[in-house]
């Protein structure tokens, strides 16, 4: 991790450094500090009066079933998408890695979905599932099954799973395919001369090896999740209804821009460093390991 | 494959073709409900082949915007957003290289002490510190500006651990022959170790490009002057609760627009992307 | 003085005098569509009548962006001169004592004639402190009006003349309107404002204490007294049986109702533009429907829509271009022009008169209705209106659980009964910070 071979210079490392460091005080630490600053504050909307209120906008936050209630949102829309985005990419990149003829074509119509933005993601699956004029809500009350996310909060959270995990599909397949291509070929090839069929080696050899690209990428998919679907999020049901699809990242949006309580916002992004905090420990813990793997 | 199975291949084939309609129907659909007027989309069901109104609506969405008044035009939001990508990727690019390189070819120091500063920064997304960082820019007049939209978001440290991780494998000898030849640090930089960053950045500029283009909450709350929006907010904005009814032909046209761009580049630049995603995440 | 001597005063102060600018006056609104079209009219027509000011109207997104947006640039130092808040945000501006000008304090400052008695009664007193001074300038009120398809109820047998007055009725038709095929045959558009707190006011009921929050920050929500509960549990049975289609908690429910999917529908009385313009059947506006054996009832119902506001901490020249603005707003044409091209009513007795004199309200009924609807009866300490802290998420909190008892996951009880709950956490923290 060193370097033999290093310059000197008394002041050329810092110039060069500088403009990340600048950047990264004025726009990364300096609104941390204040996040956690407010969030000990009772302000009015306009920020005429503060008082300084120690932690009771995190006991209020505590004691607010809907705040609780956005914890379960949260975790059961970060576990679906993960879940269901692995196990689709998985399928998709074990048969990609069978054929040989037209590979290159199957990954790029495969990949595109990464280039939509998440909250254009949103808007074209609303469009689909609309209640009145989507494609898909005529579909299905044509087989008898009434759909109407808007009022139905089930619906609306499998709209957003829907769009969320259309998107990182993509994602996952590009790095189920490099997995998969780096288990060696001996391997295979010797449980298929002990009489192993490929239904039988994907479970007891494939899968195993791939293993630790599938657990990076539940980490990613779950901070993913947490924070990256904000776009899908406010395009389609801006938490509603019922606070059915109301993750706690748009929560901190929603309190903080539109609701104007800033303490209680601050305070909800305090607690979300805590866990974007706790994931990364544990992502990048995992992947020291996974290189000397 | 080891042996020749070849329903097992068939059945590979079928599944592959399924997953790419299934991806596609939503694009499909768009593209479609883009070539029609808004009376045809509708009469539910919405008819599944493309109409003929793909220039009139195309144009309309880029030079005038719904008719609502909620959006500037199209156009002049593709501006704001292609102008905010390339903004944020050659500045990304520009300082975590330097930066990257002063942390691995010097020792000096704080050298850890700024490493481990630029690590956090991975643990403080924007969503996290929405309304200071607000606060900040409002503070610093940069509400409604491109300085407001790019500034804040290109210091992040996956492009300077990308750039760390390949300026480790590149080869002592190289430096110990600029040395040798009295070259000070930046002609090393210049002549040796800039094109050999080559691919390494190229792999960045796909990935930063769909991260800046795409970007949605940080232009979401800076920018509160329609001439200022992107293209990926400003769809949003015009699917209306005002008076009237969503136009929904217009609507489609904007999201084809608005997700043509990024796509293209993922599409040609396809192997530096590869590389790019599956290097920044080691 | 001599004259030679005189005209030299006079050249030499013309050449001191400083170059007259126009003072610009900043206006950010939230007009889309036909009423967007409105707002530019004004400021045009008002800077044409003088050439010391220019009004420019600024449209900054929906209500709340553009208050978002208002707030910041307060903290930043640099405000619009006129905001446009909805009724919601009342109470937050109000009690940003510093960020605020009232508008009787603008008026009387700048000398400009201004009579709160011109007037209707129900606007005012919403936009007025416990003291009678107005705070704001009532721009675009509405209020809520009961919307009917009258060839759906043709179709059903009904007659389309006339449509239900009270709630009994009004389930006795669409029962009927169920049984002819109509696949939705209620909806509404902001669900809170017409079933409680237009409910609450129709019938004379409070919606919450301290005159609903306008003698004091320490109020309570009362919308889970019998009757509330019994008119959201109504809701709710009509949801199960399909006779009450949920569309949302902002005015969805229009676009169905002008396309003619749902046959009834309560909603701004706004709503009437698109609908003139979009609906291809005979339609008609009329009263709320009202539970008859509720003493008081029909009451009158309160408004909604926004007004304008105006900020502070703007150079002190520049309030006289305001007041001038708001003088030019209340001559009765110019309210008359306001009135007739959105769906909003005549916020002054002579505004009203001269557009009755007109022979408007003749070719569009509907327009009258919603003013008639509004001064019903003299307002009553329950239906003057409503000041309510961090409305904004208060409402929201309403019709979350309202959600619940539509969807069936929760019985009217519960709901508001959390409603109450809720809502009232919300209005203690308003009232701690702004003490």
């Amino acid at each position: 991790m060193e370097k033999r071979v290093v310059f000197r210079s008394a002041w050329l490392p810092y110039a060069l450094v500088a403009p990340q460091i600048a950047v990264t005080i004025v726009f990364f630490f300096w609104p941390a500090v204040q996040a956690g600053w407010y969030s000990f504050q009772l302000q009015d909307a306009f920020g005429e009066r503060t008082q300084f209120v120690g932690l009771a906008n995190f006991a209020a936050l505590f004691r607010d079933s809907n705040y609780l209630h956005s914890f379960q949102i949260t975790a059961f829309f970060s576990m679906m998408v993960a879940g269901s985005g692995i196990a689709i990419s998985l399928l998709l990149a074990a048969m990609a890695d069978r054929v040989i003829r037209g590979a290159l074509a199957y990954r790029t119509l495969l990949i595109w979905p990464y280039a939509v933005a998440s909250a254009v993601a949103g808007v074209l699956w609303l469009f689909l599932f609309a209640p009145s004029i989507g494609i898909i809500t005529f579909a299905l009350r044509s087989i008898g099954i009434n759909w109407d996310w808007v009022l139905q909060g089930n619906q609306a959270m499998l709209l957003v799973v829907i769009a969320a995990t259309w998107k990182q599909i993509s994602y996952n397949f590009l790095f189920f395919v490099a997995g998969l291509q780096s288990i060696p070929k001996s391997l295979i090839e010797a449980a298929a001369i002990d009489g192993a069929g490929p239904g039988r080696r994907f479970w007891t050899i494939v899968l195993p090896l791939l293993s630790p690209t599938a657990f990076f990428l539940l980490v990613v998919n779950i901070v993913y999740a947490f924070f990256d679907t904000f776009g899908v999020i406010d395009a389609t049901t801006q938490g509603g209804p019922a606070g059915a699809t109301q993750i706690l990242v748009y929560k901190v949006y929603y309190d903080g821009v539109k609701a104007a309580d800033l303490g209680g916002s601050s305070a909800q992004s305090v607690i979300l460093m805590v866990i974007v905090i706790a994931l990364t420990v544990v992502q990048f813990r995992y992947i020291e390991r996974k290189v000397q793997y | 494959m080891v042996e020749n199975r070849p329903w097992l291949t068939v059945m590979s084939h079928a599944v592959l073709i399924t997953g790419i309609l299934v991806i596609s129907f939503p694009l499909y659909v768009t593209f479609v409900a883009s070539t029609h007027t808004l009376d045809d989309i509708l009469k539910v069901p919405m008819p599944l082949l493309p109409g003929h109104r793909l220039w009139e609506n195309y144009w309309q969405a880029l030079t005038a915007g719904t008719s609502k008044d909620v959006t500037a035009p199209v156009g002049r939001m593709m501006f704001n957003s292609l102008v905010m990508a390339l903004v944020i990727t050659f500045g990304k690019i520009a300082i975590s290289i330097i930066a990257s390189f002063a942390i691995v070819y010097f020792r000096f120091p704080l050298r850890n002490f700024f490493f481990w500063m630029i690590f956090v920064t991975l643990m403080l997304p924007v969503e996290v510190r929405i309304i200071p960082t607000f606060k900040v820019v409002s503070d610093l007049g940069m509400i409604n500006s491109y300085v407001g939209l790019t500034l804040p978001l290109i210091a992040s440290a996956t492009a300077t651990f990308l750039f760390r991780q390949f300026f480790l494998t590149v080869p002592e000898e190289l430096a110990e022959a600029a040395r040798i030849d009295g070259a000070g640090p930046m002609r090393f930089f210049w002549d040796v170790v800039l094109p050999l960053s080559k691919t390494s950045i190229a792999a960045l500029f796909v990935i930063q490009f769909i991260y800046g283009w795409n970007q949605y909450l940080w232009p979401l709350l800076i920018t509160t002057d329609e001439s200022m929006y992107t293209a990926v907010i400003g769809i949003k904005r015009m699917i209306v609760t005002g008076d009237a009814l969503t136009e929904w032909n217009l609507v489609m046209a904007t999201a084809v627009l608005a997700l043509l761009p990024p796509a293209l580049v993922v599409l040609l630049m396809q192997r530096w992307f590869v590389k790019g995603l599956v290097e920044t995440e080691k | 003085m001599n004259p030679r001597r005189i005209g030299a005063m006079l050249a030499l102060s013309a050449l001191l005098a400083p170059a007259h600018a126009q003072t610009e006056i900043q206006w950010w609104h939230s007009m889309t569509g036909a009423n967007n079209t409105g707002v530019n009219e004004l400021a045009t027509r008002f800077n044409a009548s003088q050439k010391e000011y220019k009004i420019v109207p600024v449209f900054k997104g929906s209500y709340p962006e553009s208050m978002t947006a208002a707030i910041a640039a307060f903290r930043a130092g640099n405000p619009p001169h006129i905001l446009q808040v909805f009724e919601v945000g009342t109470a937050t501006m109000m009690s940003a004592k510093g960020a605020i000008v009232p508008v009787a304090k603008v008026m009387a400052d700048a000398k400009e004639p201004f009579d709160p008695k011109a007037y209707l009664p129900t606007v005012t007193g919403y936009y007025s402190d416990s003291k009678g001074n107005m705070l704001s300038y009532p721009f675009n009120s509405s209020t809520v009006v009961f919307y009917v398809n009258k060839d759906a109820f043709k179709k059903a047998g009904l007659d389309g003349e006339k449509a239900p007055r009270t709630w009994k009725e009004f389930v006795a038709a669409a029962e009927k309107l169920k049984a002819s095929g109509q696949e939705c045959v209620y909806s509404t558009g902001w669900p809170a404002w017409m079933h409680i707190e237009n409910f609450s006011a129709w019938h004379n009921v409070p919606i919450g204490t301290k005159q609903n929050g306008m003698a004091g920050t320490d109020t309570e929500f009362t919308i889970n007294s019998p009757l509330h509960l019994r008119h959201v549990a109504m809701l709710g049975d009509m949801a199960k049986k399909g006779l009450f289609t949920y569309s949302g908690r902002r005015n969805e429910a229009e676009a169905r109702f002008a396309s003619g999917e749902c046959a009834m529908m309560t909603s701004s009385t706004g709503a009437q533009g698109t609908i003139g313009r979009t609906a291809k059947f005979a339609w008609s506006v009329n009263f709320i429907p009202y539970h008859d054996d509720v003493k008081g009832a029909p009451q009158n119902s309160v408004i909604g829509g926004a007004s304008l506001w105006v900020m502070a901490k703007k150079p002190a020249a520049d309030y006289k271009g305001v007041a001038k603005f708001f003088a030019f707003l209340s001559q009765p044409d110019i309210q008359m022009f306001w009135h007739t091209s959105t769906g909003y009513v005549p916020i002054t007795q002579a505004a009203y008169e001269m557009t009755k004199k007109s022979g408007f309200y003749d070719k569009n009924p509907g327009h009258e209705l919603a003013v008639k609807q509004l001064t019903n009866k003299p307002p009553t300490e329950n239906s003057k209106g409503l000041r309510f802290g961090n409305y904004v998420q208060g409402r929201e909190v309403i019709e979350e659980e309202m959600e619940a008892v539509f969807a069936g996951t929760k019985d009217a009880k519960s709901a508001m009964n959390d409603a109450v709950r809720r809502g009232n956490d919300i209005l203690r923290k308003f009232e701690a910070a702004n003490k």
